[in-house]
């Protein structure tokens, strides 16, 4: 019979009451850790053998129930679905279990979650609709109308996308990777009355879609593999295509690359930027700009480089274009 | 070894706000006989915004660009990472979509052209070490950076989504990436260990969000000073834009002076290969390189 595989890690933990500590510490247990144990089997170890006082979420242990997410050396995890072994072959033999955010932890792996269900409940989460209050029955929609859903529907509200995303971390009022998925989740069925009362909230400046920084670190959080950023793009596209976009900057920086590549084949850096501040907006880059022209990171408008074949990108464009900016 | 040779999809900011970085990817090609065959025909990628605006288009553009590699038999060399990205998802959703592949095909069939999906897509960053080879590059080295501590600064779009990169990147691992530290370390520097190296840099909401890529970018640069960095280097231009070019609005956010080198990887290459700052475009650098005698 086949030798069943251990091997003997490091773990370091976040320890941290908020009732009774001033400040958060990190304590170490060592494990001989078998090749199927994932890290909930170490949380649960930890509770059991070492110290009962040890807090984390926990339920379902199926990957389904979203409860016990933390970040291990800093990667967004799953803790029932993440196998100890793979974990050892990214980081080594020494790993750091940390809540999903340091800031907002209660007790060790417990996360004071209210931001992220107040920004989930922005968003009406819910669907819309005339819907008898006493229905007889269900009220089914196609295969192909739930396609459209994009598989979505299958977030657990784990929250791994939003404690990843940076721009959650420095904008108190960004709604972040998990509402918009869940945002764009509501927008695809055919069941719901709502669309664009929340495109009308994604499509806010400052709180909605044109704030992604557009690092993907989502996409690599999320445990369901579903890509919030494809979301974020789809809800972005949809803005568009109903008309919803409003003249200002994070639009026109969007648009502006179209007429660009139509002009140039390369993007006009100069012109994009004046494109998308407006004549008055980008007065305020006047002090980069010299700085940069000094240094020689300005070209003349008449250097600008130029792609071969201009006539067919013209063409491909013209036959290629599926949106109109008004 | 025969020599290298790669279609070199420049991309908008080397001939305008990186002339250092066109300058110093030509200079290190010239050192290690890498001949970069530019593809005149190309156009921008896209920059991860056009698709905000029409996904289908900037698909078909990508494609095109593509296109033209595959015309010369060639492998892609990218030297920003958003440009890697957008190609690399291009050709990920092309060669995974069938149906997608053939409405794209039916709109380049109008121009003459065809996507195949036959070259590979490559940052010059994982060209220099999988196909030149680390141990190449160390033996080339004429002036150890021994001196140094680097911070490698990864930048989102080579490592970030990983299953688009895959074997493009030497499946680095997007928690844990190696290369710009093995790099650094062939070269004869100290490679620095912080936890923004595989950070974002705020760059994509400069304009409607400065404040947002502001303290982005801030955090990543204190975190690369407060663990003794002389200096930091990345393979992005879009990355060196943010953190070299916008040091005093990122200062003026962050409520304290942030001021430190930023280098373009191949310029970091080239002081290592002692081809001369002249040569690798410092004069154009907004940071000072301090280190340079």
């Amino acid at each position: 019979m086949k030798k069943y595989d251990t091997k003997k890690v490091n773990f370091k933990v976040f320890r941290y009451n908020k009732e009774t500590d001033r400040l958060p510490h990190y304590e170490s247990y060592s494990f001989s850790v078998a090749q199927d144990e994932v890290i909930l089997d170490i949380l649960n170890k930890i509770k059991w053998e070492k110290d009962g006082s040890f807090s984390y979420r926990r339920s379902c242990r199926h990957g389904i129930c979203g409860s016990c997410a933390i970040k291990v050396n800093n990667k967004p995890v799953l803790s029932c679905k993440e196998r100890v072994f793979d974990l050892i072959d990214i980081f080594g033999y020494e790993l750091v279990l940390e809540p999903q955010d340091i800031k907002q932890a209660i007790k060790d792996m417990v996360v004071d979650k209210e931001r992220f269900w107040n920004k989930y409940s922005n968003v009406k989460p819910y669907i819309v609709g005339e819907i008898e209050a006493h229905p007889k029955l269900e009220y089914i929609i196609s295969a192909q109308e739930s396609d459209k859903l994009d598989e979505a529907d299958y977030c657990i509200q784990c929250g791994n996308c939003f404690y990843a995303c940076p721009s959650v971390q420095v904008n108190g009022d960004y709604i972040g990777p998990a509402a918009f998925v869940k945002a764009f989740r509501f927008n695809m069925d055919v069941r719901d009355n709502a669309k664009k009362e929340r495109l009308d909230i994604v499509n806010q400046e400052g709180s909605g879609v044109w704030d992604c920084v557009k690092c993907y670190e989502c996409a690599e959080a999320c445990p369901k593999e579903l890509s919030p950023i494809d979301k974020i793009t789809k809800l972005h596209n949809q803005i568009f295509e109903n008309n919803m976009a409003k003249d200002n900057v994070a639009t026109r920086h969007a648009v502006g690359f179209k007429d660009s590549i139509k002009k140039h084949g390369f993007l006009d850096e100069g012109e994009l930027v004046r494109y998308s501040e407006g004549n008055v907006g980008v007065l305020k880059h006047v002090p980069e700009a010299i700085h940069m022209f000094k240094n020689g990171k300005l070209i003349m408008p008449w250097q600008m480089p130029k792609s071969e074949k201009l006539d067919e990108i013209d063409k491909l464009i013209k036959i290629s274009s599926t949106v109109k900016f008004k | 070894m025969e020599n290298l040779k790669y279609a070199f999809f420049v991309g908008c900011t080397p001939k305008q706000s990186t002339p250092e970085l066109m300058q110093s990817t030509l200079a290190i090609a010239q050192a290690f006989n890498i001949e970069l065959v530019e593809l005149v025909e190309a156009t921008c990628c896209g920059a991860s915004h056009m698709q905000d605006y029409d996904d289908f288009l900037s698909l078909v553009l990508n494609a095109r660009n593509i296109c033209y590699a595959e015309k010369r038999g060639l492998t892609i060399v990218t030297v920003c990472n958003t440009c890697q990205l957008n190609l690399a998802t291009a050709k990920h959703r092309l060669d995974n979509d069938e149906k997608l592949r053939d409405r794209v095909n039916a709109k380049l069939k109008e121009v003459g052209l065809e996507y195949k999906g036959t070259s590979e897509i490559k940052h010059f960053l994982y060209a220099l070490i999988d196909d030149f080879g680390i141990d190449a590059i160390a033996s080339k080295v004429k002036n150890p950076l021994k001196d140094l501590y680097i911070a490698p600064f990864y930048g989102c779009h080579n490592i970030r989504p990983h299953e688009v990169h895959g074997s493009s990147n030497g499946n680095e691992d997007p928690y844990r990436p190696t290369s710009l530290d093995r790099l650094i370390v062939a070269l004869g520097g100290h490679s620095v260990e912080y936890g923004h190296k595989n950070k974002c840099c705020g760059f994509h909401v400069e304009l409607q969000a400065p404040k947002t890529a502001n303290r982005i970018s801030g955090s990543a640069m204190l975190d690369a000073i407060d663990n003794n960095a002389d200096t930091m280097v990345t393979p992005c231009p879009l990355c060196h834009l943010r953190l070299d070019v916008q040091q005093k609005n990122i200062s003026k956010e962050m409520g304290e002076d942030i001021s430190i080198p930023i280098l373009h990887m191949p310029q970091m290459v080239g002081l290592a290969l002692g081809i001369s700052p002249e040569k690798l475009g410092i004069k154009h650098n907004i940071a000072k390189i301090d280190f340079i005698k």
